[in-house]
């Protein structure tokens, strides 16, 4: 059980992080193309993400929170040396989650007022997020390099962010909204590959330990598959948008698939990069590991519960399944 | 000017927590309200409880927006702020966190989009099981949290090596002994925040002319509640008080400003306690009464700060939070009881009454507040009871960073809680559902609906 928990508990933070990235991502996405719609346009946006942004933000709770269950002396360092991004993160989150409900209970002369915070909550919490896992791949080091390559993935992320909300608006809306979202995944196509593509190269310069996983024989083979399937998975992503008439068919959720795809990519080649250490370089998992009968306790709440949780996820995304009408913010 | 940096986190986790419990303090009551609007509504088929629950389905939502961000908020601080904290006691505070976010959040969130925009997605019950859900996530997460703060008050079922906690028993840390009296009296805390909240808006729109039949199913359901609710709320206070005097004898002490250890110590009713002199300036004392209440003894010893010298809380502190709780306490009593005897003889409410009735809205919140600076002022100086200092766990940041970021914190709080009076404001302001204005008929008639 020793060796076991510790190497369990990282899957479930390293889930629960993949699926908020995808799920809130979306979202954030979506907040981000706020001010590019019209108002009715805006409204249809919002309501398309209304009844889910609540439990898609809990994702990143419970990824902290098994960073703070499982492996308590790695909570302190990574929190602690993070506290300017996190606490800039913190108040975008705040200001964005009660826009939704300011902008349609706080009158109607103060609605514009709050869509654009609502925007700029989206972009800061997306750009923060970018420099948080910039510098947590860097070691949390604070030099030249690793400062340039946490600006470089907090560039990077939110091209991925709204090119997620873009793909959940084409499945969500029709017509006008539709289109207008293809041309946004269109212009946000780019940059998220070239961001990906520089991430890729800068993260073995950035970082020795990593160049070595993923440079020597007979690995590099057994890796080659990640890379490659990203770069056929961009490929299609690059062909799909060429033909609205696929995707207006009913096949936008392709596009969405597709990056779900290669964020689960990038998550196992980060995984594979930094396992076993939980803070690159300075503290393994099992060094930061919470007692064992601590772990035993929560396991079973885990086990018990997260299928359960992903039960109802997937029961709420079914029953507002399909293309978005007007609905009030109640 | 020298700023402490444990003085600036304690003042940020102070200033977050206080802002964020003003939220939870009213979605935890004010969503079994809804559960009972809605059950009303199938019952009767009378379409006023049914506005009822979607005229305050708005506000929970918007309270619940706000109680989900602040608490995202807490949940980086303990990292950020206070390392030492998980470090040293993770192994106890990190499972309890992890059933709060595994049984109570995701359930509240997912359920809650249900709640709100699903009601012409799914069947009427399917939509009532939402809300019982969602109801139920938030007692949970009371539940899970609450068990946490009381261990940090009353620790039981651990042992320590080399300074770090370990669970032994978690059956003792889930149900430590302060944790049946808080959860009761939070719980409790809650539904009166909700009730008064509830009653304090229908008495705004009625004087405001904007009453439909539903405020004043509203407003009577609400005073009938907050009647019964508040003197079990005083009873289950009182013993909340004898478990504290058990196992946190200093907090009682500067509760009541009791400076030397004696036996028929006196109540102190109001003053100023003064920890240089270590007396209390202008006391207005009731002989014998603070050993009668608490050993239910008229002789009966208490002991003193004397016998906690360097160990026991901030004396005025936790002194007056105290008296200003059980004086909202005595307000809310007669307020609720004055009401439903005005109901009980079918007669009208004055102006006065309504007009004293509106501000209560926040009367929770102050209560609330008040108790919890008690409780938590009233833990220092330490984190854990006797066991581990707050000053022991701070994060070393530079002290010009914690002031910039308690600052950005506490312009925001200002910001949002504007923002929030002012939607509630709005959303009450509005003309009843019902087109139906009751107004003329209360005031003017002799009778009620």
């Amino acid at each position: 059980m020793e060796q076991f928990l510790p190497i369990a508990f990282m899957l479930v933070m390293g889930l629960a992080l993949l699926i908020y990235v995808i799920l809130d991502g979306y979202d954030l996405g979506v907040g981000m193309l706020l001010p590019f719609a019209d108002d009715q346009q805006k409204d249809l946006m919002i309501a398309s993400i209304g009844p889910f942004w609540d439990a898609n933000e809990t994702w990143i709770v419970l990824g902290v929170g098994v960073l703070l269950i499982a492996f308590p002396a790695a909570h302190g360092v990574i929190l602690t040396s993070m506290y300017i991004p996190i606490t800039i993160m913190l108040l975008g989150l705040i200001l964005r989650g009660v826009a939704f409900d300011f902008r349609v209970k706080a009158g109607d002369a103060r609605k514009e007022r709050w869509n654009k915070i609502f925007f700029a909550g989206s972009v800061i919490a997306s750009v923060s997020q970018g420099w948080m896992l910039g510098s947590y791949i860097t070691g949390l080091q604070d030099n030249l390099t690793s400062i340039l390559f946490s600006a470089l993935i907090s560039v990077t992320l939110p091209s991925l962010y709204v090119l997620l909300g873009a793909a959940w608006l084409m499945m969500k809306t029709e017509d006008e909204l539709f289109n207008k979202a293809l041309r946004w995944a269109r212009l946000a196509i780019g940059p998220m590959g070239l961001g990906l593509l520089l991430v890729s190269i800068a993260t073995p310069i950035v970082s020795a330990s990593i160049a070595a996983k993923w440079f020597t024989m007979p690995n590099a083979l057994g890796l080659l598959p990640i890379p490659l399937s990203c770069i056929l998975i961009y490929g299609g992503l690059l062909w799909v948008l060429r033909r609205p008439d696929i995707l207006n068919r009913g096949y936008a959720w392709t596009l969405f698939a597709g990056l779900v795809i290669i964020c689960l990519m990038a998550s196992l080649g980060l995984a594979y990069s930094l396992f076993p250490h939980i803070v690159i370089d300075r503290l393994t998992i099992w060094e930061a590991a919470a007692a064992t009968e601590s772990l035993e306790m929560i396991f079973y709440g885990v086990a018990v519960t997260l299928p359960a949780i992903i039960g109802y996820t997937i029961f709420v995304y079914k029953i507002f399944h399909g293309k978005v009408r007007e609905l009030s913010y109640e | 000017m020298e700023f402490d940096p444990f003085v600036l986190s304690r003042i940020q986790f102070a200033a977050n927590i206080s802002f964020h419990i003003l939220f939870p303090s009213i979605t935890i009551g004010l969503c079994w309200f809804l559960v009972y609007f809605r059950i009303q509504y199938l019952r009767t088929n009378d379409k006023s409880w049914e506005y009822a629950y979607f005229s305050w389905v708005k506000i929970f939502a918007l309270t619940f927006a706000l109680g989900v961000v602040s608490g995202i908020t807490m949940s980086f601080q303990f990292g950020t702020n206070w390392p030492g904290f998980m470090e040293k006691v993770g192994n106890i505070a990190g499972p309890l966190l992890g059933y709060e976010v595994l049984t109570a959040f995701f359930m509240e969130a997912s359920f809650l989009g249900i709640m709100l925009f699903g009601k012409d997605r799914v069947s009427e019950r399917v939509h009532l099981i939402s809300t019982v859900l969602v109801a139920v996530g938030t007692t949970f997460s009371a539940f899970w949290i609450l068990s946490l703060n009381s261990w940090m008050q009353t620790p039981a079922g651990y042992e320590i090596r080399d300074g770090i906690f370990y669970a032994t028993d978690w059956w003792q840390i889930v149900f430590n002994p302060s944790f049946p009296y808080r959860m009761t009296h939070m719980l409790l805390a809650s539904l009166l925040t909700s009730a008064f909240m509830i009653a304090g808006i229908s008495a705004w729109r009625i004087l405001r002319s904007k009453d439909g039949p539903s405020t004043w199913l509203l407003l009577r359901s609400s005073l009938i509640a907050a009647a019964v609710l508040t003197p079990t709320q005083i009873l289950v206070g009182d013993l909340h008080g004898l478990n504290s005097l058990e196992h946190q004898p200093a907090k009682i002490a500067a509760v009541e400003a009791v400076w030397e250890t004696g036996s028929g110590v006196p109540f102190t009713l109001l003053g100023m306690p003064n920890e240089e002199t270590k007396t209390t300036d202008y006391a207005i004392k009731i002989p014998k009464l603070a050993s009668l209440v608490l050993v239910h003894d008229a002789e009966g010893e208490l002991p003193g700060l004397d016998q906690f010298e360097g160990e026991h809380p901030p004396v005025a502190a936790v002194f007056w939070s105290f008296r200003v709780m059980v004086g909202v306490g005595m307000l809310m009593l007669i307020m609720s009881w004055y009401g439903c005897w005005k109901l009980l003889r079918n007669s009208t409410f004055s102006k006065i009454y309504l007009t004293l009735l509106a501000p209560m809205a926040f009367s929770g919140w102050v209560a609330v507040l008040a108790g919890w600076y008690v409780t938590e002022i009233g833990r220092q100086p330490w984190v854990v009871y006797g066991l581990l200092r707050s000053r022991d766990v701070v994060a070393e940041h530079p002290p010009e960073i914690l002031l910039g970021t308690l600052i950005g914190y506490l312009a925001l709080y200002v910001f949002l809680l504007i923002s929030y009076i002012g939607a509630l404001a709005h959303l009450s302001s509005k003309p009843p559902r019902s087109g139906v204005v009751m107004h003329e008929y209360h005031l003017n008639n002799q009778g009620r609906s």
